[in-house]
């Protein structure tokens, strides 16, 4: 599955999404591949402050549960309600299945990330 | 996720390369490089822990249990060292029938559950876990010491493979001479697979529904030509291959022990709840003594059944709380269960939170998730139908 290359991506297989100063957070396809079929998605609530490097949730599959860890700090505004009853679909579509929306706090934090080519080597290192 | 490049000393079945180009993610299970799933891929549509188990709970799943030991004793005394190192009765077998039964400590814990099978009058395989493997050749080695039989280890010899399901037996009836209508639920029988003489066919498994085990030579090309036909042979049937994944989901909702989890060295039958194999009235046996002193006196812990009834999945080693909000007991194995489609979990709890309807804690990282106390196994195969045994 092809990575977006206007995402950024975390070394924690988490991808981010920027719209001005909002930003969209979802994991990756190598980490729903890693984990198997996802069966529950435990989100924060919007107004939730996230601090970059955190755990902010948790994805658990048949198998194993697995942290979600925010890429940059921020509030949470709008959190995907549908994964509630659909935890699936970050399985079958990991790139449009987001999490949370949140408001970025400090932009300069984005300069960490990992662009798209960064991370297709660092996923191709892993495995 | 990372690659356990450490493990030099890690063993591998004869499938192993079989397993790698289905696509299998494969883990280090106890020193096995073992299949976990088998995701979906431009081949094989359909795949991953959950298609796994629907697959043998609707038609069927072929599983490499390779990694699991064999033990057979055979001679004069034979009959007499098995029914000194085992808790079922195996005085009872006829000869092609196998029972469920266990190795135990003198203190009436488990060395291991094992299968018995009667192969002739004075001739025993037991089949045991790939975890205890050496301990439980030691085990079986020092027992019969005293008796006048042999020992072998075949572990090495046979390549297991478990077809699993309600269409298990179409499966492999269609590679076999042998008549599997025959056959009933735990006997085994000898026929040809596959070209195979005189192989080893066994209506037993781990999942909760009918099925075979077969026990075949071990080397890789026999071990792969026969993977490869039971698949062919299953396509028509839906059948998928299981990892061990699926293989865990599926007893724990038939709630069948696994060693380590609900048996192990600090255990005994009776908080297992594995009474109905426990003989006590058949000649003495290894751990009878402590079993008789438990029993008269009644286990202070047992193993229940739990169903979540708020969001959360308990799992292994998650504490259980009484409404007190005081630590009271475990989980031993604890999943989503894919057919139930609940989150369901077995733990020891004192007798006294034991009954069914009890409501329990189980702790998920921090927080309480109620759980009800619920008649285990969780899932029982529908009657099979007559033309199937």
């Amino acid at each position: 599955m092809a990575y977006p290359p206007d995402y950024k991506y975390t070394k924690e297989h988490e991808w981010l999404a920027i719209e001005g100063t909002t930003g969209t957070i979802g994991i990756t396809d190598y980490a729903q591949n890693s984990l198997g079929d996802i069966v529950f998605v435990e989100l924060p609530k919007v107004g939730a402050e996230l601090t970059a490097g955190k755990t902010f949730g948790t994805v658990e599959s048949v198998k194993a549960v697995s942290d979600l860890y925010a890429p940059v700090s921020g509030t949470v505004t709008e959190v995907n309600a549908d994964l509630a009853t659909s935890p699936e679909k970050v399985n079958s579509d990991p790139h449009s299945s987001w999490m949370v929306k949140i408001t970025l706090a400090s932009p300069a934090e984005l300069d960490a990330l990992l662009s798209v080519a960064d991370y297709e080597k660092f996923i191709a290192e892993e495995q | 996720m990372s690659v356990n490049a450490e493990s030099a000393v890690i063993r591998k079945t004869a499938l192993n390369s079989a397993h790698r180009q289905l696509g299998a993610r494969m883990v280090d299970f106890n020193g096995w490089d073992m299949p976990v799933e088998y995701p979906a891929n431009a081949s094989r549509p359909t795949g991953g822990l959950i298609a796994e188990h629907m697959a043998v709970r609707s038609s069927a799943g072929l599983f490499d249990v390779s990694h699991m030991g064999d033990i057979r004793l055979h001679g004069p005394q034979a009959l007499a060292a098995v029914q000194q190192m085992t808790l079922n009765d195996a005085s009872r077998l006829a000869i092609g029938q196998a029972q469920y039964s266990a190795l135990l400590y003198p203190t009436g814990t488990f060395v291991d559950d094992v299968i018995v099978h009667r192969l002739g009058h004075d001739d025993f395989l037991l089949v045991i876990n790939a975890g205890t493997r050496e301990k439980d050749v030691t085990w079986v080695q020092n027992s019969a010491a005293p008796f006048d039989c042999v020992v072998e280890d075949l572990s090495d010899r046979y390549t297991q493979i478990a077809i699993q399901g309600p269409s298990a037996w179409r499966v492999l009836q269609k590679l076999t001479s042998a008549d599997l209508s025959q056959v009933k639920f735990y006997w085994f029988t000898h026929g040809t697979v596959c070209g195979l003489p005189d192989t080893l066919i066994a209506r037993t498994g781990y999942t909760a529904e009918d099925g075979f085990e077969i026990y075949i030579p071990s080397d890789e090309p026999t071990s792969q030509r026969v993977w490869s036909e039971l698949l062919a042979a299953g396509a028509e049937f839906g059948i998928l291959p299981c990892g061990l994944g699926a293989r865990n989901t599926l007893r724990l909702e038939g709630a069948l022990s696994l060693y380590g989890h609900e048996i192990s060295d600090t255990i005994t039958p009776w908080e297992a709840r594995l009474d109905r194999f426990v003989k006590m009235e058949k000649p003495a046996f290894a751990g009878r003594d402590a079993l008789a002193a438990q029993q008269e006196r009644g286990p202070e812990r047992i193993l229940v059944g739990l169903e979540a009834i708020e969001r959360g999945i308990p799992r292994d080693g998650y504490p259980v709380t009484a409404p007190s909000g005081e630590t009271v007991g475990y989980v031993t194995s604890g999943s989503p269960a894919p057919f139930l489609k609940k989150n369901i979990a077995l733990a020891y709890v004192p007798i006294t939170h034991s009954g069914e309807g009890t409501v329990l804690g189980v702790e998920v990282r921090g927080q309480i998730v109620k759980c009800r106390v619920v008649p285990t196994p969780f899932y029982k195969r529908p009657r099979p139908a007559r033309s199937a045994q």
